[in-house]
C-alpha cells in the first residue's frame, strides 16, 4: 500500500507554564486513499499533532514525511509552498475570507500556486463547488452563507490544488447533525471515488466509526489503531 | 504579486471609511506642504530677485572700520601690547585709482558691468519738508547695464542725467514723500553743510521701499561737486557678473588684488538670506510634522486592520502564503493609501496655491506687489509625492512586518 504520510518518533514539549511533553513517540502512517479519524479526549494532543502534520508547527523532535518528501528541517518558505501545493486544510470554524466571494475564496490557493490560468482556475473552482453542492452560491459574499455551506466551501477550497492529503481539525465540530452527515459523505466520496487521503480529528463517535481507520490518542500517545475492512459495505 | 495586490485591494475597498481617513491624513499633510512651500519659495525667490536686481554682485569699497595695527604693534611686534580705546583715524573713504581698477575688472569676461560711483548721506528739502536719504553719483549708462534702470523708470529718461549737469533721478517713494514731481527743484544738504539745488529729471522704482524711499541718482561730477571732492573721488565700485554664483569666489580675489574690501552679495544681504533660511525651516518643519501625524494615523489604522485580520492572516498562511506574501499584502495597502493620498494632496495643494496667488496683497512701502508671489514648480510636487509615499511606506512597514510574523497556530487554536 502506498504511504502518503509517515511520522517517526515525534515528540513535542510545551514549556509554558511548566515543561510538559504533549506528544510522545508518535509513529503514524497513512495510506493513499485512506480516510483516517483521529480521536481522543479533549487535551490529549490531537490538535497539536495536526499542526505538526500540516507543517505549520516546526517545533518538534522526530521526522515527518509526506509523499516521500522529508519535511522536517525545511524552512518556512519551503513549507508554505509545500502546503500550498500538497495540503488542504479544513478548520473547525469554517474560516473563509469574509470580504471575498465564495468563488474567490476557493480560487485563492490556486492563484497562489499559478499552475493554471485564471480562467482555468475559475472553472476548476466552480467544479469543486459543484462536487460540494454549493455552486449556486459561487457569486455570493462568503460571509452571507450558513455555517454548513461555509464549511463545504472550505472543503472545496482545500481541494482546489488537488492536494495529496486533506487535514481537518474537527471539521464537523461546529455543524448540526445534518451537515455533519453531509461532510462525512463528502469525505468518504472523496476518498473512495477520487482516491483522496483525509486525516480528520473528530469527537463524533459515529463519524469516526464510519471511517477507514481510527487512531486513538491518550495523553500524547497513540494508544489504539483500528482498521476497518475497506471491502465491507460502508453505509 | 498580482494576487497579493488583489487581496490588498479587496481589503482596502471592503472598509472604505478607514481607508479614506488614512488617506485624508496624507492628503492634508501633502496639501499643506505644497501650499506652504509654494508661497514660501515664492517669497524667497521674490526677495532674492529683488535684492539681486538692486544690489551689486560684488561691491568694492574702502572699509575704514576695519581694524588696523597700531603704531606700538608695528614697533614691537612680538611683545604684548595694550592699546586702550583707539580712535578711528581720519581716513577718507576714497578708493584710489577707482577708474583704473574698474577698467581692469571690466576686461574679465565673466563680468557684465562695472560701475564706479560715490555715495553720500544727504538731506532733501522741498518746501517745508526735509528728509534724510542718500545720493549716488554714477555713470548712468553703466548703472543701467548693471541694474536695468531703463526698465524701472517711472518718469523721464536716464539720458536726461547726462544732458543736465544739475539733474537728479529720484526714487518714486522719496519723491512722493517730498511731494515733488519731475521738473521740481529740490535742495540738497550734505553732512558737511554744503547746500545745492538740483532738478528732478526722472523717477525710478526698483520695487523695494528701502531703496525707492531714500535714493537718488546724479552724475559723478555733480555729486563730487556737492561733496566738494576732487575729480578722482570714488567711494564704491559696483560689479555685476553674468553668473552671480561666481561672486563668492571672485570677491576675495579682488580684495587681494586691489587691497580694498570686496563684499559679495551674500554677505551684503545676509539678513535677507537669513529670512530665506527661516522660511525654509518653517515650511519643512510644519510639513514634516503634519506628515508624521499622518504617518501615525496610517500606522494605527494598519495596526488595527491587522489585529482585525489575524484570522485571515492565519488562514492565508495555512493555505501556503509565506510571511513575505502576507507582508506584501499590507505594504501594498499602505503604499496605495500613501500614493492616493499624496496625489490628492498635490491636487489640493495646487488648488490652495492658486487661491493664494490670486489673493490681493499690499506690499506697502517695502514691496511694490499686488498679489502674493507663489511658485508653481514641478520640483516641489515631486518632493511632495516622494515625501508622502516614503512616510506611508515607513509607517506601514512595521505593522506589515508584524503581520508577516503572525503564528497561524496561535490564532487557529482559538
Ligand atoms: N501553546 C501552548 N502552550 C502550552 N500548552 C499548550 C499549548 N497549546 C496546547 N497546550 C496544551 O497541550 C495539550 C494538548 O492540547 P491540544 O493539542 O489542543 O489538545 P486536543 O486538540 O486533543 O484537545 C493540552 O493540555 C493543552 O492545554
Ligand atoms: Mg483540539
Amino acid at each position: 500500500m502506498e504511504k502518503v504520510l509517515r511520522t517517526h518518533k515525534i515528540n513535542k514539549y510545551f514549556y509554558d507554564p511548566v515543561k510538559f511533553q504533549v506528544l510522545k513517540e508518535i509513529d503514524l502512517s497513512v495510506n493513499k486513499g485512506e480516510f483516517l479519524s483521529l480521536v481522543g479526549k479533549s487535551g490529549c494532543g490531537k490538535s497539536t499533532l495536526m499542526y505538526i502534520l500540516s507543517t505549520m508547527d516546526t517545533d518538534y523532535d522526530g521526522d515527518l514525511e509526506i509523499a516521500g518528501q522529508r519535511l522536517t528541517g525545511k524552512n518556512q518558505n519551503e513549507l508554505a509552498a509545500f502546503r500550498n501545493e500538497h495540503i488542504g486544510f479544513v478548520f473547525q470554524f469554517h474560516y473563509l475570507l469574509p470580504e471575498f466571494t465564495v468563488l474567490q475564496n476557493v480560487m485563492i490557493p490556486a492563484l497562489k500556486l499559478k499552475k493554471y490560468s485564471r480562467e482555468e482556475i475559475e472553472s476548476r473552482a466552480y467544479e469543486k463547488l459543484k462536487i460540494l453542492g454549493v455552486h449556486e452560491q459561487a457569486r455570493k459574499q462568503s460571509a452571507k452563507l450558513s455555517g454548513g455551506q461555509q464549511q463545504r466551501v472550505a472543503i472545496a477550497r482545500a481541494l482546489i490544488n488537488d492536494p495529496i492529503i486533506i487535514m481537518g481539525d474537527e471539521p464537523t465540530g461546529n455543524l448540526d447533525s445534518y451537515n455533519t452527515q453531509l461532510v462525512f459523505d463528502i469525505f468518504r466520496e472523496l476518498t473512495h471515488v477520487y482516491k483522496q487521503t483525509i486525516i480528520a480529528v473528530t469527537h463524533d463517535g459515529e463519524f469516526a466509526s464510519k471511517s477507514d481507520k481510527v487512531v486513538e490518542m491518550s495523553d500524547g500517545m497513540i494508544v489504539n489503531t483500528r482498521e476497518k475492512n475497506v471491502a465491507l459495505p460502508t453505509s | 504579486m498580482k494576487l497579493t495586490f488583489d487581496i490588498a485591494k479587496t481589503h482596502l475597498f471592503s472598509r472604505p471609511k478607514q481607508t479614506l481617513v488614512a488617506m485624508m491624513g496624507v492628503t492634508f499633510g501633502i496639501g499643506m506642504f505644497i501650499a506652504m512651500v509654494s508661497l514660501m519659495t515664492g517669497l524667497n525667490d521674490m526677495t532674492e530677485s529683488l535684492a539681486m536686481t538692486s544690489s551689486p554682485d560684488i561691491r568694492i569699497y574702502h572699509d575704514i572700520t576695519q581694524d588696523r595695527t597700531s603704531i606700538v604693534e608695528e614697533l614691537n611686534p612680538r611683545g604684548i601690547n595694550f592699546v586702550h580705546h583707539p580712535k578711528p583715524k581720519n581716513e577718507t573713504q576714497k578708493v584710489r585709482n577707482a577708474f583704473k581698477i574698474a577698467e581692469i575688472i571690466r576686461r574679465d569676461p565673466t563680468v557684465r558691468g562695472v560701475s564706479p560711483q560715490l555715495t553720500s548721506q544727504v538731506f532733501y528739502n522741498y518746501g517745508p519738508v526735509q528728509l534724510g536719504g542718500t545720493i549716488a553719483g554714477v555713470d548712468i549708462i553703466e548703472e543701467d547695464r548693471l541694474f536695468g534702470l531703463k526698465a524701472k523708470m517711472k518718469a523721464g529718461r536716464i539720458e536726461n542725467l547726462i544732458q543736465d549737469p544739475n539733474g537728479i533721478i529720484m526714487g518714486t517713494g522719496l519723491a512722493r514723500k517730498l511731494k515733488a514731481q519731475t521738473g521740481d527743484r529740490v535742495v540738497i544738504t550734505t553732512p558737511q553743510g554744503f547746500t545745492t539745488t538740483l532738478k528732478i529729471v526722472g523717477l525710478f522704482q526698483m520695487g523695494i521701499g528701502a531703496i525707492d524711499n531714500i535714493k537718488s541718482y546724479a552724475s559723478i561730477s555733480t555729486v563730487q561737486h556737492i561733496l566738494q571732492k576732487e575729480k578722482a573721488y570714488i567711494t564704491d565700485i559696483n560689479i555685476k557678473l553674468h553668473d552671480f554664483h561666481l561672486a563668492k569666489e571672485l570677491a576675495p580675489q579682488y580684495q587681494k588684488q586691489f587691497r580694498y574690501k570686496a563684499e559679495d552679495w551674500e554677505v551684503a544681504n545676509a539678513t535677507m538670506l537669513l529670512g530665506v533660511i527661516i522660511r525654509n525651516i518653517l515650511t519643512y518643519s510644519v510639513s514634516i510634522t503634519l506628515l508624521i501625524v499622518a504617518g501615525f494615523g496610517i500606522y494605527n489604522i494598519l495596526n488595527m486592520t491587522i489585529i482585525n485580520k489575524m484570522k485571515d492572516i492565519a488562514i492565508l498562511k495555512a493555505m501556503g502564503f509565506s510571511g513575505g506574501d502576507v507582508k506584501q499584502i499590507f505594504v501594498i495597502q499602505s503604499l496605495a493609501i500613501g500614493l492616493a493620498g499624496s496625489v490628492l494632496g498635490l491636487v489640493i495643494g495646487f488648488g490652495l496655491s492658486s487661491l493664494i496667488a490670486q489673493a490681493p496683497f499690499n506690499g506697502g512701502d517695502i514691496l511694490s506687489i499686488e498679489h502674493l508671489p507663489v511658485n508653481f514648480k514641478l520640483k516641489y510636487y515631486l518632493i511632495g509625492i516622494v515625501f508622502g509615499v516614503t512616510t506611508t511606506a515607513l509607517a506601514g512597514y512595521m505593522p506589515s512586518r508584524k503581520a508577516s510574523h503572525v503564528d497561524p497556530i496561535e490564532i487557529l487554536r482559538g
